[in-house]
């Protein structure tokens, strides 16, 4: 046992990694959060000073609409989060479908699609971006947040159809048997049964559906860009970043839309965490 | 263990469920991946401009190789590539082993061990526009926390135009100063995952193999380095891969930089480039191609060697 346990000059170099770990992590998020509380004026005279007080007047800038002399940051959130909820609610509906045959029915051509499926995922997206253009501008979506949500939906499938999967591998199957010896029905066994033991996995898929739908950028950028009114919040504050905005606004709207997804990720970390990273432990 | 009730009835009922349920996330995959392929596959050999786009399916294609012809002559394809191939690699390389010395850090169990693996994924967690703004406004030449310490401490003459330059040279070695930021962002957003990956297979490995090499004489380092890191090595190798692929196509995080500058300027800034600012859907669609074969290459290249390994 005692070759096992870490000598005391090991110890320390695990507190100075672990150290310089969480600097390198956290210390540009709170720069960032330090120079937002800050007047501009200050930043640019003493770049290196800390804030003497409070100044939260840069997120109000960057939250108000133009016509109230802001940047309209908060109506670029409002698409985005309609944009990200319609992702969510299309992509686990189709992917509860798909992930839980995938787990459990075993019907012809089962392996076939399963391989497709990782195989997509695997596939370089920008490839397809300029089909995809094409497509959606041929049917005239590339000016509109429905084009968005038509290439978020397709985007976020496989990733969402892989974690599920994972979630109802875990799930025991005897409950299930046992709904179907009582006869239940293919929906009744869905709703009634599986989906209230799978809330956890589900929650957590939406919850990273969400993300990668609330921080996408290409796409925005590819569709959206000469549409100010449609623009989402990491495409608004990319183009503002290309205006004289001043930079203490542009941390301030970065910060804003930042704090949301952490928190809610540091909420279902644990059942995110699990589900991307089950099939590596072997 | 419905299959082994008697009677093909109940097999063919759930073949016919399976595919029910399935059929939706195939339809997804169809419409938006498989017949965009086929779609980018025509536009690659095709000549096609975005004006073109109205009389898409009314007018016959008009089959042509230039577009490959072009890309394979045009010396910014060739710079592209290297850069891409640098930039993927220095990328996979560097965010394996910074997640690889997290998870051998934290493998042992500390007091506020949890919070510390939650605030390490931080970097992975931010939206990338929200990272990319926070660097720039750090490298930023005129008010940049970095700069402003570099002149105040370490005796900068002049401020560095961290994310403009292409070469600088430091103690007589020329250091692609622009592409290397780009890097070491790349690093900082992705070596979280990396640590999340390894430390679940880290986990896995039962402790009494540890203490069988202990018992065994050997120290430490030796139980690091031939018991821990072998255990290891499969997770490794899919992380590089996996890394290597997404940095190779990576868009975001070069363009949010420096918009191309500096000698930056990958395949995927490339593809847009000819896509949006030159109008040119053939040869962009021909320079995504060439990119997806390459990649293609490196996936069996992957599957051979790791088909290899599991043999010996």
């Amino acid at each position: 046992m005692s070759g096992v346990r870490p000598t005391r000059a090991a110890r320390a170099g695990r507190a100075v990694v672990i150290t310089v770990a969480l600097l390198w992590s956290l210390g540009p998020v709170a720069y960032g959060v330090l120079l937002s509380v800050r007047p501009y004026a200050d930043v640019t005279r003493d770049p290196l000073g800390l804030p003497s007080g409070l100044d939260l007047s840069a997120f109000t800038t960057a939250m108000r609409d133009e016509a109230d002399g802001g940047f309209g940051l908060g109506r670029f959130v409002l698409n985005s989060l309609g944009v990200a909820a319609g992702t969510v609610a299309l992509s686990i509906l189709v992917c509860v479908l798909g992930a839980y045959a995938a787990a459990r029915l075993r019907y012809r051509g089962r392996a076939v699609t399963n391989g497709v499926i990782l195989a997509v995922y695997l596939f370089p997206g920008i490839v397809l971006a300029v089909p995809k253009f094409v497509i959606l501008s041929r049917l005239g979506l590339t000016s509109s947040l429905v084009g968005l949500l038509i290439v978020y939906v397709a985007a976020t499938v496989p990733v969402a159809l892989y974690m599920m999967r994972n979630f109802f591998l875990a799930l025991p199957r005897s409950v299930e048997e046992a709904a179907i010896m009582d006869g239940c029905s293919l929906g009744q066994l869905l709703v009634r049964v599986v989906l209230p033991i799978a809330v956890p996995g589900v929650v957590a898929t939406a919850i990273y559906v969400f993300m990668i739908a609330w921080n996408e950028y290409f796409y925005a950028l590819l569709f959206l860009v000469q549409h100010r009114d449609l623009w989402t919040a990491p495409l608004g504050i990319a183009q503002l970043g290309d205006f004289q905005v001043p930079v203490t606004v542009l941390l301030a709207g970065s910060i804003a839309v930042t704090v949301p997804v952490v928190i809610v990720f540091f909420l279902a970390q644990r059942y995110i965490v699990s589900g991307l990273v089950q099939g590596a432990e072997r | 263990m419905t299959a082994r009730t008697p009677g093909d009835t109940l097999a063919r009922r759930e073949n016919r469920r399976g595919w029910l349920l399935v059929s939706p996330s195939l339809a997804v995959v169809a419409l938006v991946v498989l017949l965009p392929f086929v779609l980018v596959v025509v536009f690659g050999f095709s000549d096609m401009r975005l004006v073109d786009i109205p009389y898409l399916g009314t007018e016959p294609v008009a089959w042509t190789l230039d577009n490959f012809r072009q890309a394979a002559a045009s010396q910014a394809f060739r710079g592209a590539l290297w850069t891409t191939v640098l930039y993927a690699g220095l990328t996979s390389a560097g965010s394996v082993a910074v997640g690889l010395a997290l998870a051998l850090a934290l493998r042992r169990p500390f007091a506020g061990r949890g919070l510390v693996r939650a605030l390490l994924l931080v970097p992975y967690v931010l939206p990338v526009v929200a990272a990319a703004t926070i660097w720039k406004t750090a490298l930023n030449p005129q008010y940049g926390v970095v700069n402003a310490f570099g002149r105040a401490y370490l005796g900068w003459e002049t401020p560095v135009g961290f994310l403009s330059t292409t070469s600088a040279e430091v103690w007589g070695v020329p250091v692609p100063v622009a592409l290397l930021v780009v890097v070491l962002f790349d690093i900082w957003r992705s070596a979280p995952l990396a640590f999340l990956f390894l430390t679940a297979r880290l986990q896995s490995v039962p402790g009494e193999i540890e203490e069988a090499a202990a018992l065994d004489g050997a120290n430490r380092r030796q139980a690091l380095r031939f018991v821990l890191l072998p255990q290891l090595r499969a997770v490794a190798l899919l992380l590089l891969l996996l890394r290597f692929i997404w940095s190779f196509q990576s868009f975001d995080d070069v363009y949010l930089l420096t918009e191309g500058a500096g000698s930056t300027q990958v395949m995927a800034i490339q593809v847009y480039t000819e896509l949006v600012t030159k109008a040119d859907i053939g040869s962009a669609a021909a320079f995504g191609l060439l990119m997806s074969l390459i990649l293609v290459v490196l996936l069996i290249g992957y599957v051979l060697l790791s088909r290899r390994t599991d043999e010996s």
